[in-house]
């Protein structure tokens, strides 16, 4: 039989025990890549879809024109904000592993896609983050001790106790319930942006899932109506190499980057570096410049890697080095920013130790406050009364029913 | 008042709402420009525009997805699924997203999207095209499962899906859009303008989403059934001498359980008939709701007349569609006893 057809079984470069690599991952240089006017057409800057928008270079300055110019006290606040959710991450990944909480997903190594992104839109538009975007919720004001007592379905939470840790909700700071299934909150963003558009509205939506998750209809469901209908949204993969052990490759990322999934649609996508904050800040802003001025949506990747385990469930030792994350050529976000305004002149490694001790105690102080209103040993407990609430609008009588029928039990 | 089929009242209904609120938008594959392929938005782009009345891509997870998405931005949409055989690519986003996101979010968000969809056989559709869904839906926490039989139920009832803030899936049984079924395939079509239920005013009114409708009062027997089969089990009935309480249920979930089980416990015997198959079909949650509620009222064991077990076959439709044989059959079963 002559050149028979051959199954191909993607593999990552390196698994426990072998030496991490990252030769295949497309890098480059720090100011690079070109930033067009955001009214260019698809077709006249596809490069941007296998290009790596870079900001800040090897010596920690930042170069070309992505350049977003922002003053020192902005980018003060992006490191604060970004540190405070890695301390948040930390403290709270401590509580489960104490069986305080029963779940909990961490974004290390990835902090600076939320708070870069999050900060780069403006307070009327609408997010959907994935599981992995909790810097959003800390930078619109959701609050430490809301978050904890989510965490904690306590009397305080937020979705009265119906949802698995980190699936929060902030309706007064637009970001929409997150669901646990993956990729659903694509078609429902571009939804949300279409109506905006039908209401000649200017507020923009975006979107967030993982790369595991552009394998799932909704991603291409989302895609297709965005471009269908120019929607003014952004769509945003947030590329952290694996999907619990499913390395990028299974999500089709050996063949093309995440960013070209939307040429084919005619959809600008556009790859950045996601743990360089400016770059990521800059390229939201411009995507965020074309959905505000009718040019429809943009799909942003943005490469970075998932430091920690997939969540409190996972054990990453078993299927990739050990190692990897100090191998990776990006880094880390935070100390990427760090050495950029020391650089620069505007901090100091005492200010920087300073603040970690002050969000260290900010998290504590929030913890101690957020048990006050019960945890799930002690304290205050919901009322399971409450569980029959909000299935519908009104309750029913059969849920009215049901609810007699279990506090008749409890007496 | 007007005489209306039932893709009129449809029709009414939507245009109803999108003249009282500007906030009603429709959207779904062919509904625009060509109105639909059951005529269903007829005129209703050319009315309200295209950014009103949006042809879809066809994408049944996308038309779902982004109505939830349009749904939580403050707008009230009615999704159309073009038949509810193709409802399967958004069940994800309808049993995971759309039904749950009021609860998930400590009742803070909310979507409050109407699908409408096209089911049921008997007009040659095959396997593809001659589904009754329905059972699935009702299983599922948070939405709303409606199915009407008859134009002014149609128009009043959608009217309060729209209306309603929580998600509901209408079911437009498609046999019974030009008019009633009797389950006889032989004889002419009858129009609805022969119908009393062909009556539909013009304007704006409702039918609530929480009530059943006694369609025929009688003493010896319950028929509980919904959509098509309510037509055949109007004529079985006849046909087979019994003085039946009739009863629509129109909303399936949440059941009105009290007019039902008021019906058995006064005649004693209960036939539930729907088009579905029967294995884990709605008759059996109607079932074990009146045995519940009626078991020491119970002359005889509740009978149950469904679709076979199979998917709707193309050459054997009237094989398999519950009809007035069946129907027939099961009224004797359930007469004879005691």
């Amino acid at each position: 039989m002559a050149n028979p057809s051959r199954l191909h079984i993607p593999h990552p470069a390196a698994r426990p025990g072998e030496k991490p690599d990252f030769s295949s991952l497309k890098l480059s240089p720090a100011g690079a890549a070109e930033r067009p006017d955001p009214r260019t057409a698809t077709s006249d800057m596809e490069h941007l879809a296998h290009d790596l928008v870079r900001v800040l270079d090897d010596e920690h300055r930042a170069q070309g024109p992505w350049n977003p110019h922002l003053e020192a006290p902005e980018l003060q606040v992006a490191l604060r904000q970004m540190m405070l959710t890695r301390t948040l991450d930390d403290r709270m990944h401590r509580m489960q592993r104490q069986g305080r909480i029963s779940f909990y997903v961490k974004c290390l190594g990835e902090e600076a896609v939320s708070i870069g992104q999050g900060m780069a839109l403006e307070p009327k538009d609408m997010l959907f983050p994935s599981y992995r975007n909790q810097g959003l919720y800390i930078l619109r004001g959701t609050g430490l001790v809301n978050m904890m007592s989510q965490c904690l379905s306590n009397t305080r939470d937020m979705c009265k106790g119906r949802q698995l840790p980190v699936m929060y909700h902030n309706q007064e700071g637009r970001i929409f319930s997150i669901s646990g299934n993956l990729g659903t909150q694509y078609p429902q963003a571009v939804g949300w942006a279409m109506a905006s558009a039908i209401k000649g509205e200017d507020h923009v939506a975006a979107a967030w899932v993982g790369d595991g998750s552009t394998a799932e209809a909704d991603f291409h469901h989302g895609l297709t109506f965005a471009a269908v209908y120019q929607a003014p949204v952004i769509l945003n993969v947030v590329n952290n190499q694996w999907a619990i052990s499913t390395f990028q490759g299974f999500a089709g990322g050996e063949q093309r980057s995440f960013a070209a999934r939307g040429l084919g649609l005619g959809i600008p996508g556009i790859r950045v570096d996601g743990n360089d904050l400016l770059a990521v800040y800059s390229v939201t802003r411009w995507a965020a410049e074309r959905a505000r001025k009718s040019r429809g949506p943009t799909l942003i990747e943005l490469v970075t890697y998932r430091a920690g385990a997939h969540s409190t469930s996972d054990d990453p030792s078993r299927y990739r080095p050990k190692e990897e994350w100090a191998a990776f050529p990006l880094g880390d976000p935070i100390e990427r920013l760090k050495q950029h305004l020391i650089t620069e002149g505007h901090w100091t490694e005492d200010k920087h130790a300073a603040l970690e001790q002050d969000l260290k105690d900010r998290v504590t102080a929030a913890w101690k406050e957020a048990c006050k209103y019960g945890t799930m040993s002690d304290g205050p407990q919901l009322d399971p009364r409450e569980m029959f609430d909000d299935v519908y609008e009104e309750l029913t009588p059969q849920l009215a029913a049901q609810r007699a029928e279990m506090l008749a039990l409890e007496d | 008042m007007a005489q209306m089929n039932m893709i009129q009242a449809i029709n009414s209904a939507m245009d109803v709402m999108m003249e009282r609120d500007p906030t009603v938008i429709v959207l779904g594959q062919d509904v625009g420009y060509f109105g639909g392929v059951f005529r269903c938005t007829e005129g209703l782009q050319r009315k309200y525009g295209e950014h009103r009345v949006l042809d879809a891509p066809i994408a049944e997870g996308g038309i779902v997805g982004s109505a939830i998405g349009i749904g939580v931005n403050g707008l009230r949409p009615v999704a159309e699924i073009q038949f509810a055989d193709y409802i399967y690519p958004g069940f994800d986003q309808i049993v995971s997203e759309l039904a749950r996101l009021r609860y998930r979010s400590g009742g803070e968000q909310s979507s409050p999207v109407t699908i409408r969809t096209p089911c049921g056989g008997g007009i040659r559709g095959g396997q593809t095209h001659s589904q009754s869904p329905e059972a699935i839906f009702t299983h599922i926490s948070g939405i709303k499962t409606v199915m009407p039989s008859n134009p002014y139920d149609a128009k009043g009832l959608l009217i309060s899906a729209i209306e309603s803030n929580d998600p509901v899936v209408f079911f437009e049984p498609k046999r019974i859009y030009n008019g009633p079924f009797d389950g006889d395939p032989d004889k002419p079509a009858v129009p609805w303008t022969t119908h009393p239920k062909g009556e539909v005013p013009r304007d704006y009114y409702t039918v609530p989403l929480d009530k059943a409708d006694v369609v025929r009062s009688g003493s010896q027997l319950s028929i509980i059934t919904y959509g098509t089969l309510v037509h055949v089990a109007q004529s079985a009935a006849e046909q087979a001498g019994v003085d039946a309480d009739i009863i629509d249920v129109r909303t399936l979930a949440p059941l009105d359980v009290e007019t039902l089980v008021k019906s058995v416990q006064k005649t004693g015997r209960c036939l539930i008939a729907h088009e579905a198959t029967r294995f884990s079909g709605f008759g059996a949650e109607l079932s074990a709701t009146i045995q519940e509620n009626c078991f020491w009222h119970l002359e005889a064991p509740i009978e149950r007349v469904a679709g076979w077990d199979t998917p709707y076959p193309h050459a054997f439709e009237w094989q398999y569609f519950p009809g007035q044989k069946r129907m027939i059959a099961g009224i004797n079963r359930v007469m004879s006893h005691g």
